[in-house]
C-alpha cells in the first residue's frame, strides 16, 4: 500500500493513503481532540474541535483532522495559540447548551474554557450528530434524525420506528455526550404514549 | 421541425430565418421578465395584441414577450424595432397612441421617452439612454431581442454558431486552452477560474463527468442569473455543451431556484426545443457527441447555492456542505468529477469561442476580464441589472448609470458580495470593479449585487440583518457557524436595541475569528464579513449605539424617539388622524404632541407630515423634550401666515 | 391526497432516490403541504429512510407540514427590499391579517411566509400572494391588495 510520510508536531509518521490526520496522528500516539468523531462511522467534520494547522505547497490553513486526508511531505501542527483559542472558544459556544457534560468539562479544563461566558441555552443538545448516525449506518433503523436547519436545527425520533426498534435497543444512549439524546426519547414516547383511559363522570 | 443534422443545414436554416425576417417589418419587443410582468408587462402585452387585431396590422407588425434588458426601475419596457425607439413606464392605456402614432406615422410618443433627472431632457433610442450608453452589453443586450419561448430568435442573431465550431473545428482541449487564455473567473461569487476548474475535470481519470448550471441565485439583491436564465436560455445551454465536450461530459443539470418559477419553465421550454433541432441528445449536429441535461429545482435553502450543497441537494438529500479538501471538479456530484458554474459565467462561453479569448481579454482588468452584469438596486435612482467593463469605478456605476441617490440623501455605502460580502464606503469609491480590489477593501465580488445605502440607513443594523439571513439558512451541522452565529446575532440585536454593553465589539471580533477559522464551509467562513466590514468603516455608529445609546441613522426602533417641533406645527391634523395607535394629541390649531408612552415607532406621521412643515423629527440618544405647556399650544389666527 | 395520486408523482420522476426532492415539491405544488401518510408512502417506494424525508421536508423552506392557507403571502425581506421598507410593510401585513410569519389564520385563508430573495430586486419592497408578484409596495398599497381577496 502506499505509504504516505508527514510531519505532526515535528514527529515524522508514515500513514496509508486515504486516512485522515486523526487516523493518522493516532497511530503516532498523539491525541486530537473530537467530539464527533467515532471509529465506527464515517467521518463528520461538524464539531470542529479537532481543527489543527497544515502546512502544504507553502501555504498554512486550518482544517478539520477528521476528514482532512493525509498528503506527502503535510506538516501538521496539533498545538499552537490560534488552534488553542479557536477549541477555547468552540468549547464555549457548546458549553452554553451543555455545561455539565462531562467529555466537555474536561476539555474545557485543558483549554481554560469557561463555562458561563455565554447565557445558558434551552438545548442540551451539542449536534455531535453520533446518535443520527449510529442509527443510520451501525444499527441501520433510522428511528432518529435532524430537522430544520441554521439556529433551529435539533434530533428529533420517529414515533413509530422508536415505539418498535428503541426499547430493546438504546445503543445511541451511551453515545450522547450530553443527555439531549435521553431527553429527546422520554419526550418522544411521552407525546406518542397512548391517550389515558377517560374519567369517568363525576 | 425537422432535426438539424450538420453544421452545414445548420447554416442553411440560419440563413433561411434571416431571408424571412424583413429588417423594415415594425417589431414591438416589450420586455417580459419577471420584473416588468409585476409592473403589468402582460396587460400591456395583451392590449398590443388586441389592438393590432382591431387595426388588422398582425400580419404586418411583429409583436413579443422578450427576455429582460435590466432597466427594471422603469418598466414596463416597450423597444419598437428597427428604429429601436425606446418607450418606459408603459401602460396598456398607451398602446393605441403607440401604434397610431410610432408603427403607422413613425413619430414618437415624447411622453413616454427617457428622461435624465437632472436636465429634463429626453431621449429617444435605446442606446442613447444614460442608462445603457456606459454599460457594454456583450451579454444581457440580447435579450430584448429575444423571445426567450421559441429557439428561431437565438439563432436568427447567430445562436449554437460557437457549437458547431468547437464540435466541428476545435479538440477539447482546443476549447480549455481557449477558455483559459480568456482568463473567465466564474461569475457567481469564488472567482476562481473556470478554466482551471474545466481542466482538473478533463484530467480526471473517471469516465462518467458532470456539467452543473448554478442557478441558486440566493444573494438577496441579486437577480441577474434570474434574467438570463429568463431572457436567454439558449445561451446558457450553448455554452453548457461547449463545457461539457471540454471535459468529456455526457450529463448535466441546471439547478434552479423554485422561487424562480418563469426562469424553470422558459429553460424547461428551451431543452425541449434544443432537443428537438439536434443541439441536445445523440449525436448533436451529427458529430458523435452525446449530451443530455436535465432540470432540478431548489426547494428554498440559500445555502444550497454554496456548490458541494447544491451537489449534496441533487443528490435527494438535505444541502449540507462537504469540507472541499478534495475539490468537487475530482469528486463531486455522486464522487464524480463535477464542473459547477454559475449561469453568467456558462453565458461567457459561446461569446469567448465566437469572438476569441483574445477579444475578451480587450475588456477588464489584469487580474479580471471581460465584463460582469451588477444588480444594482436600493437607494438609487435607477434600479435595475448593469453589465460593465470589469475595471469601471464603482463611482461610475452608482453616478452615471445608476443616476445617484433619490430623494436628495446622502449616499453612506453600497454593499458588494451578498451575505459573503462587505460595505464600501464614500471615501473608496473610486475603487476599479474587480475581483481582487473588491476582496482588498474587505468585500468581495460575490455574484454582483449592489445595494446602495443612503444616510437614513443603520449600518449595525446592516449588519444584524445579515447575521439574521445567515442564522436561518445556515445548515447548522458545524458549530462555529451555527453557534458563533447565534451569539453574534444576539450581542447586535442587544446593540441595536440600545443594550449594548463594553466588550460587545471584542467579543464579536472574537467569534467572528473563529467563524472565518474553522466553519466548515464558506457560508460559515465569510458569514462575519458585513460585521468586520461595516466595524472597519462605520465603527462610530457601533460605539454611538453601545455608549450612547444613539442611532446615527435615526433608523433602529428602540433608540429613537419621534417628535413634533412645536414651532413648526401647524396643527393640520393629518399626522393626527393616520397614527395607527392613537398616539398623538391635539386639534385644530392645538399644537400636536406625540404621547411617548403609545408611540410604536411605525414613522408614519414622519412620512405623513407635508415636507412644506417638515414637523416632525426623529430624536436619538436624547432626551424627547417635554411637551410645551397646553395653554402655549394654541395657535392664535393672526400669526399664521397664508 | 390519495397514495394514488403520490404513487403517480413518483413514477413521473421514474422512482429514483435522487428525485426525492422533485417529488416533494410536486406533492407540495399540487397540495399546498405534505401529509404525514405521504411522507410514509415516498419513504417505502423510493427506498428512503423517513428521518432523511423529515431532514428534508423541515430543512427546505417550501415545504410545509402543516395545511396552508388559500392565499399565500410571501414577502420578500431580501438587503433590497430591506433597504426599502420591507420591515413596515411586515408589521402592517401582521396587523391587517393577525398572524406572524409562518402561520396560518384560523380559517385556513392567509398563510404569511417572509422570502429571502425573490429576485424581483429592482421593484423592491415585493410582495406575492398566490405567485402573483406585487412591487414597489407601501403599507396602503399592500392593504388594497389583502382586502381584495
Amino acid at each position: 500500500m502506499n505509504q504516505i510520510r508527514l510531519q505532526i508536531d515535528g514527529k515524522t509518521v508514515y500513514a496509508t493513503e486515504g486516512m485522515t490526520l486523526v487516523a493518522a496522528a493516532q497511530t503516532a500516539g498523539i491525541d486530537i481532540p473530537t467530539l464527533c468523531h467515532h471509529e465506527q462511522l464515517e467521518p463528520y467534520g461538524g464539531c470542529r474541535i479537532c481543527t489543527v494547522e497544515v502546512d502544504l505547497r507553502g501555504w498554512t490553513r486550518l482544517v478539520a483532522a477528521c476528514v482532512y486526508p493525509v498528503a506527502p511531505d503535510l506538516v501538521v501542527r496539533t498545538r499552537s495559540a490560534k488552534i488553542d483559542k479557536t477549541r477555547k472558544m468552540i468549547l464555549e459556544l457548546l458549553l452554553a447548551h451543555a455545561p455539565d457534560a462531562w467529555e466537555l468539562q474536561a476539555l474545557a479544563k485543558e483549554y481554560g474554557a469557561d463555562r458561563d461566558r455565554f447565557e445558558q441555552e434551552a438545548s442540551f443538545c451539542i449536534h455531535c450528530g453520533l446518535c443520527v448516525r449510529y442509527c443510520d449506518e451501525v444499527i441501520k433503523k433510522n428511528a432518529v434524525g435532524f430537522v430544520d436547519r441554521g439556529t433551529r436545527r435539533e434530533i428529533s425520533f420517529i414515533p413509530e420506528i422508536a415505539a418498535k426498534e428503541c426499547w430493546n435497543c438504546k445503543a445511541c444512549f451511551p453515545l450522547c455526550p450530553t443527555s439531549a439524546l435521553q431527553a429527546a426519547y422520554v419526550l418522544c414516547q411521552a407525546l406518542n404514549a397512548p391517550p389515558p383511559p377517560s374519567l369517568p363522570p363525576e | 421541425m425537422a432535426r438539424i443534422n450538420s453544421p452545414e443545414e445548420l447554416e442553411q436554416f440560419r440563413k433561411e430565418l434571416l431571408s424571412t425576417r424583413d429588417p423594415s417589418t415594425p417589431c414591438i419587443s416589450v420586455c417580459a421578465g419577471a420584473g416588468c410582468l409585476a409592473s403589468g408587462a402582460a396587460e400591456v402585452i395583451a392590449a398590443f395584441r388586441t389592438e393590432l387585431e382591431t387595426q388588422g396590422l398582425t400580419a404586418r407588425v411583429q409583436i413579443k414577450g422578450t427576455g429582460c434588458p435590466g432597466f427594471c426601475e422603469r418598466g414596463p419596457v416597450v423597444v419598437i424595432y428597427p428604429e429601436e425607439i425606446c418607450y418606459l413606464q408603459v401602460k396598456p392605456e398607451d398602446v393605441p397612441e403607440i401604434i397610431s402614432q410610432t408603427i403607422k406615422e413613425k413619430k414618437v410618443v415624447e411622453r413616454l421617452l427617457y428622461v435624465e433627472p437632472s436636465t429634463g431632457e429626453k431621449t429617444t433610442y435605446e442606446s442613447d439612454i444614460p442608462f445603457y450608453k456606459h454599460q457594454k452589453r456583450h451579454i444581457i443586450g440580447s435579450n430584448i431581442k429575444i423571445d426567450p419561448k421559441t429557439i428561431d430568435d437565438y439563432l436568427f442573431i447567430g445562436g449554437y454558431s460557437a457549437l458547431a465550431k468547437v464540435l466541428f473545428g476545435m479538440t477539447p482541449e482546443a476549447v480549455l486552452e481557449e477558455v483559459k487564455k480568456s482568463n473567465l473567473r466564474g461569475r457567481g461569487g469564488g472567482g476562481f477560474p473556470a478554466g482551471r476548474k474545466w481542466e482538473g475535470s478533463r484530467d480526471a481519470p473517471e469516465e462518467i463527468k458532470y456539467v452543473i448550471v448554478n442557478a441558486d441565485e440566493g444573494d438577496p439583491g441579486a437577480f441577474m442569473d434570474r434574467a438570463l436564465l429568463e431572457g436567454n436560455p439558449h445561451s446558457i445551454l450553448e455554452g453548457l455543451i461547449i463545457g461539457a465536450y471540454a471535459i468529456g461530459s455526457h450529463e448535466g443539470y441546471v439547478y434552479v431556484r423554485q422561487e424562480y418559477p418563469l426562469a424553470v419553465e422558459n429553460i424547461t421550454l428551451a431543452i425541449e426545443r434544443a432537443e428537438a433541432y439536434g443541439f441536445l441528445g445523440k449525436d448533436i449536429l451529427g458529430s458523435g457527441f452525446d449530451f443530455t441535461v436535465m432540470v432540478h429545482q431548489g426547494a428554498g435553502a440559500f445555502v444550497c447555492g454554496e456548490s458541494t450543497a447544491l451537489m449534496t441537494a441533487l443528490e435527494g438529500r438535505p444541502g449540507e456542505p462537504r469540507p472541499k479538501y478534495i475539490r468537487s471538479n475530482v469528486k463531486g456530484l455522486w464522487d464524480r468529477p463535477s464542473v459547477l458554474n454559475n449561469v453568467e459565467t456558462w453565458a461567457n462561453v459561446p461569446l469567448i469561442i465566437n469572438r476569441g479569448a483574445d477579444w475578451f481579454t480587450q475588456f477588464g482588468t489584469e487580474g479580471s476580464k471581460g465584463t460582469k452584469i451588477f444588480s444594482l438596486v436600493g437607494k438609487i435612482a435607477n434600479t435595475g441589472l448593469v453589465e460593465v467593463p470589469m475595471g469601471i469605478t464603482l463611482r461610475d456605476i452608482i453616478h452615471k448609470i445608476g443616476g445617484g441617490i433619490p430623494g436628495g440623501k446622502k449616499f453612506k455605502a453600497v454593499q458588494t458580495g451578498g451575505p459573503s460580502g462587505g460595505c464600501i464606503p464614500e471615501s473608496l469609491l473610486d475603487l476599479e470593479v474587480g475581483f481582487d480590489e473588491l476582496s482588498k477593501v474587505g468585500s468581495m465580488m460575490g455574484s454582483g449585487g449592489m445595494i446602495v445605502m443612503d444616510e437614513d440607513t443603520c449600518m449595525v443594523d446592516v449588519a444584524r440583518y445579515f447575521l439574521n439571513f445567515l442564522t436561518d439558512e445556515s445548515c447548522g451541522k458545524c458549530v462555529p457557524c451555527r453557534e458563533g452565529m447565534r451569539q453574534m446575532l444576539k450581542v447586535l440585536t442587544n446593540i441595536t436595541q440600545g443594550k449594548g454593553k463594553a466588550g460587545d465589539i471584542e467579543l464579536l471580533q472574537e467569534l467572528s475569528e473563529v467563524a472565518k477559522d474553522a466553519s466548515l464551509c464558506a457560508l460559515g467562513q465569510s458569514a462575519p464579513n458585513p460585521f468586520l466590514s461595516t466595524l472597519q468603516y462605520f465603527r462610530d455608529e457601533y460605539e454611538a449605539h453601545i455608549q450612547e445609546r444613539r442611532c446615527p441613522a435615526l433608523s433602529c426602533k428602540e433608540l429613537i424617539s419621534f417628535y413634533i417641533d412645536p414651532l413648526k406645527c401647524t396643527a393640520c391634523m393629518i399626522c393626527l388622524r393616520q397614527c395607527p395607535s392613537d398616539a398623538i394629541i391635539g386639534g385644530k390649531r392645538q399644537v400636536h404632541v406625540v404621547v411617548q408612552e403609545k408611540c410604536t415607532k411605525c414613522g408614519t406621521c414622519f412620512d405623513a407630515c407635508p415636507s412644506r412643515f417638515g414637523a416632525v423629527m426623529k430624536l436619538s440618544g436624547e432626551p424627547v423634550p417635554p411637551p410645551i405647556p397646553e395653554e402655549d399650544r394654541m395657535i392664535a389666527r393672526e400669526s399664521k401666515q397664508k | 391526497m390519495e397514495n394514488g395520486r403520490v404513487d403517480q408523482i413518483i413514477d413521473k420522476h421514474h422512482c429514483e432516490a435522487s428525485s426525492l426532492i422533485q417529488v416533494l415539491l410536486e406533492i407540495q405544488s399540487e397540495n399546498h403541504w405534505l401529509p404525514t401518510a405521504a411522507l410514509k408512502r415516498i419513504s417505502e417506494r423510493l427506498q428512503v429512510p423517513l428521518t432523511r424525508i423529515q431532514h428534508i421536508a423541515t430543512f427546505y423552506k417550501a415545504f410545509s407540514l402543516v395545511p396552508k392557507g388559500r392565499h399565500e403571502i410571501h414577502l420578500c425581506m431580501g438587503t433590497a427590499c430591506h433597504v426599502r421598507g420591507a420591515p413596515r410593510l411586515l408589521d402592517t401585513i401582521q396587523d391587517l391579517i393577525g398572524i406572524k410569519p409562518g402561520e396560518t389564520d384560523l380559517d385556513l385563508k392567509f398563510s404569511l411566509e417572509t422570502v429571502n430573495c425573490l429576485g424581483c430586486c429592482a421593484l423592491g419592497p415585493v410582495m406575492e400572494v398566490d405567485g402573483k408578484a406585487h412591487g414597489k409596495m407601501g403599507p396602503a398599497m399592500t392593504a388594497d391588495v389583502l382586502k381584495k381577496l
